[in-house]
C-alpha cells in the first residue's frame, strides 16, 4: 500500500489517523485517561473535515451515540479506558444484537475500579470479549506498536463493515503514549452493503458467515430495528425457541466462521521450538526481545504474537508449529488471561505452559524478565 | 358502500395491529394525536422520519406500531441513539417517544444534555406516572402519596416536575399536556413539526397508567379521563394558585417556545469555522 506521509505521532493519534483513513466521520467520546488524545484528535480533524464530532455527556451516551450514527450509515467509533469501558458494554452488546458496525478503542490501564489510570495494563480482554450480558460475539484486534494502532483500526472499520459487528482495538497505555514513527499507508476501504437483493432481510442470512445488507435509514423500507429478539424483518419474537435460537447462532457464526478473515499472528522463529513465547500487545515487544536473547543462549525459542484476540480458536495457535514445545510461557500485563486459550492449546500436546505476569506502577514485563522465567522452567 | 380508512392507519403497521397496550390504555390517545398531527400536516407518509424509543410501554408505540423507520434502543438510551441519527442524517426528522422512568429516571441525562445542546430532536414523554411495563413501580414522576408496589406505605419522595426542569435549559420548546387535552397536544406535535421545527422540542402528556393507576384507584378510564379534565388547568392559572393547592392540579400548556437555531446549525456554523481556521 501507497504511503502517504511519515510522522512521529502516539498510538493513540496513530488510532485516530487509522480511523479517518477508513473513512471514520462520526465520533462521541467522553473524556478519560489514557484514551483522550484520540478524542483530541478527532475533535481537530473531523469538523474541518466535514464530519461530526461530539463530546458526549457520559460513556453510556457516546455508545449509544456512536450506535445511532453507524445505524444511520455513518463510519462511526468511539475511545475510551477501563471505566469507561465498562459503562459502554451494554451499548456495545445492543450494536452486536442491531448489527450495528462500529469500533470502539479501549486503552487499557489498571484495574479495577478506578485503578491507576495513567499505568498500562492488559486486564480487559475478558472483558472485551465477554463483558455483555447473554450470548454474543464480537471481533477484538490488539495492536503492539503505534504503527499497528493505525494498521489495526483501519482494518476494524472494514472488518466492522463487513461483518455488520462491533469491532474492539485493544490498546494499552504504552502504545497509546509511545511516539514512534508511523506510516501513514492508504486504507482500501470497505464500503456497507446497503441493498436488499431479493430473498435478503435486513436482520437475517441463509448463509451464516454472511451479514445481511442494511438499507438506509429514509429509504422507504421502514426498518425496524430493536434489541429485542426479532426475526428477519425486525418484528419483535420474544417468546419463541426458534427465533432466538436462530438469530444467537447466527449472530456467533458471523464472527466464529470469519476467523479466516481476521488480522493472522506474527510467527517468528523455528516451528519447533523448545520455549513458543505467546503474547499480544505492548507486552509483545518484550516477548519478541526475549526470544532473541534466549535464542543467543541457545534456546531454541519462537514468538508467536497475536493480533486477533477474538475470535480466537485455540487450534489456530497450535498451527504454527510442528511438534510440541517444552515450555510455553505467556507474558501478560494482568493477572493472568491469555494464558487460559494458551493452556487450551498446548497444554493437550503435553507442553508446560506457564504465566507470568504483573501489573501497575507503570512496570513493563522486560525481555530479561521472561529469559529467567523460561530459564528457571526448562 | 366504501368505508373510508381511518386517517390514521397509512401511518401505522397494520399486521402488528392490534397493539399490545392494556385495554383502555391512554398510549391510544397518544397515538392518535401523533396521526391526527400528520394527516392534518398533508404528510404522505413517515419515510422521512425516525422515530427513536427506549424501554417501556410507550417506547412501543413506535416500535412496532408506526410506520417509518424505528429504533427500539436499550432502556434510558433512545435520546443519545436519536442525537447519533440526527447528526449522521440531519436531513431525516427524528422523534423520540418514551415514558418517565425512560426519559426522566434511566435516561435523564441524556434528556438534560440534549436539551442543553438545543438538540434538534422532538421528545414525547409519556408519563403514565409508574413504571408500567414491569408492574407499576414508582417512577420519578410518581406523585407523593400514592402506594405503590415498590413504596407499599405511599410514596414520600418528591417527584420530578421534568418540564419545568427543562424549561430551564436551553431547549426551544417545552409544552405539557393531559390526555384529556386532546386537540391541543394535536396541535402541539402539528407546532413542534412544522412552526417550531428546529432545536429541541419536548412534549410531556399526561397519560396515567390504566393498570397501575387507575384502576389501583378503583377508577374507570372514563372516570380517569373527566378528573383530569378537571385538574389540567391552563399553567397561568396554575401559577396563580397558593403553593399548598398546586399539588391538586397539573398546569398544563406550551411553557416555552422559541424558534432559535439548533444544535445541527450551530454545528454547520462551527464546521465552516474550523474548515477556515489553521491549526498549527
Amino acid at each position: 500500500m501507497k504511503v502517504v506521509r511519515r510522522e512521529l505521532i502516539t498510538g493513540n493519534e496513530a488510532v485516530a489517523e487509522g480511523a479517518l483513513a477508513a473513512g471514520c466521520n462520526f465520533f462521541a467520546g467522553y473524556p478519560i485517561t489514557p484514551s483522550s488524545e484520540v478524542m483530541h484528535y478527532m475533535a481537530r480533524e473531523l469538523p474541518r473535515r466535514g464530519g461530526v464530532f461530539i463530546q458526549a455527556e457520559d460513556e453510556l451516551a457516546a455508545i449509544n451515540m456512536v450506535v445511532g450514527a453507524s445505524l444511520a450509515g455513518a463510519k462511526a467509533m468511539t475511545a475510551t479506558s477501563g471505566p469507561g469501558f465498562s459503562l459502554m458494554q451494554e451499548g456495545i452488546g445492543y450494536a452486536v444484537m442491531v448489527e450495528a458496525p462500529l469500533v470502539i478503542v479501549d486503552v487499557m490501564r489498571a484495574g479495577p475500579g478506578t485503578g491507576q489510570a495513567t499505568k498500562p495494563a492488559q486486564g480487559d480482554l475478558m472483558q472485551a470479549r465477554w463483558g455483555r450480558h447473554g450470548d454474543q460475539y464480537l471481533v477484538v484486534l490488539a495492536p503492539s506498536t503505534p504503527q499497528e494502532a493505525y494498521d489495526l483500526t483501519a482494518e476494524a472499520f472494514n472488518i466492522a463493515e463487513l461483518l455488520r459487528v462491533p469491532v474492539v482495538v485493544l490498546s494499552d497505555e504504552f502504545i497509546g503514549h509511545g511516539r514512534e514513527v508511523v506510516e501513514l499507508r492508504e486504507v482500501k476501504v470497505v464500503s456497507r452493503r446497503s441493498e436488499l437483493r431479493e430473498g435478503e432481510a435486513p436482520f437475517d442470512s441463509k448463509d451464516p458467515s454472511r451479514a445481511p445488507p442494511l438499507p438506509p435509514l429514509g429509504s422507504g423500507h421502514y426498518l425496524l430495528i430493536t434489541g429485542s429478539t426479532h426475526d428477519g424483518w425486525g418484528y419483535r419474537d420474544v417468546h419463541s425457541f426458534e427465533t432466538h435460537y436462530r438469530l444467537v447462532r447466527r449472530l456467533k457464526e458471523k464472527v466464529w466462521l470469519n476467523r479466516g478473515l481476521m488480522p493472522k499472528p506474527e510467527y517468528v522463529g523455528s516451528d519447533k521450538p523448545e520455549v513458543l513465547v505467546v503474547a499480544y500487545g505492548s507486552v509483545a515487544r518484550s516477548a519478541k526481545a526475549s526470544t532473541k536473547l534466549l535464542r543467543s543462549e541457545g534456546v531454541e525459542a519462537s514468538l508467536l504474537r497475536l493480533r486477533t484476540l477474538w475470535p480466537l480458536d485455540p487450534q489456530d495457535m497450535v498451527k504454527y508449529v510442528s511438534k510440541a514445545p517444552k515450555l510455553v510461557i505467556v507474558p501478560e500485563l494482568s493477572l493472568g488471561q491469555l494464558v487460559i486459550d494458551v493452556e487450551r492449546a498446548f497444554k493437550p500436546l503435553g507442553s508446560k505452559v506457564i504465566h507470568y505476569g504483573k501489573v501497575g506502577g507503570g512496570l513493563p514485563i522486560y525481555p530479561s524478565e521472561i529469559v529467567n522465567q523460561v530459564m528457571s522452567n526448562l | 358502500m366504501v368505508v373510508p380508512k381511518h386517517y390514521s392507519r397509512r401511518y401505522l403497521r397494520e399486521e402488528v395491529l392490534p397493539t399490545a397496550f392494556c385495554p383502555g390504555c391512554f398510549n391510544g390517545v397518544v397515538i392518535n394525536a401523533l396521526m391526527k398531527a400528520f394527516s392534518e400536516l398533508g404528510i404522505e407518509d413517515l419515510r422521512n422520519y425516525v422515530f427513536v424509543s427506549g424501554i417501556g410501554c410507550s417506547s412501543w408505540i413506535p416500535s412496532p406500531y408506526i410506520r417509518a423507520d424505528s429504533i427500539h434502543t436499550l432502556h434510558g438510551r433512545a435520546v443519545a441513539v436519536a442525537t447519533g441519527v440526527k447528526l449522521a442524517r440531519p436531513d431525516l426528522n427524528v422523534i423520540v417517544i418514551g415514558g418517565d422512568g425512560d426519559l426522566a429516571s434511566i435516561g435523564g441525562n441524556h434528556l438534560i444534555h440534549a436539551a442543553r445542546r438545543n438538540m434538534d430532536l422532538l421528545v414525547i414523554m409519556v408519563n403514565n406516572l409508574v413504571y408500567g411495563m414491569t408492574r407499576g413501580q414508582t417512577s420519578p414522576t410518581t406523585p407523593k402519596g400514592k402506594s405503590t408496589v415498590t413504596h407499599p406505605y405511599g410514596v414520600f419522595e418528591e417527584p420530578l416536575n421534568i418540564a419545568e426542569l427543562l424549561v430551564s435549559t436551553n431547549a426551544n420548546y417545552v409544552a405539557r399536556w393531559c390526555i384529556s387535552n386532546f386537540t391541543q397536544l394535536k396541535d402541539s406535535i402539528k407546532e413542534a413539526l412544522t412552526k417550531y421545527s428546529r432545536g429541541f422540542r419536548f412534549i410531556e402528556v399526561i397519560a396515567p397508567c390504566i393498570t397501575y393507576v387507575v384502576r389501583y384507584e378503583g377508577k374507570t378510564p372514563a372516570q380517569k379521563v373527566k378528573e383530569l379534565r378537571e385538574v389540567c388547568i391552563p399553567i397561568s392559572r396554575y401559577r396563580e394558585l397558593p403553593d399548598i393547592e398546586r399539588s391538586k392540579y397539573v398546569g398544563v400548556g406550551v411553557l416555552k417556545r422559541e424558534d432559535r437555531p439548533g444544535y445541527v446549525d450551530a454545528y454547520m456554523e462551527y464546521v465552516r469555522r474550523a474548515k477556515e481556521s489553521v491549526i498549527k
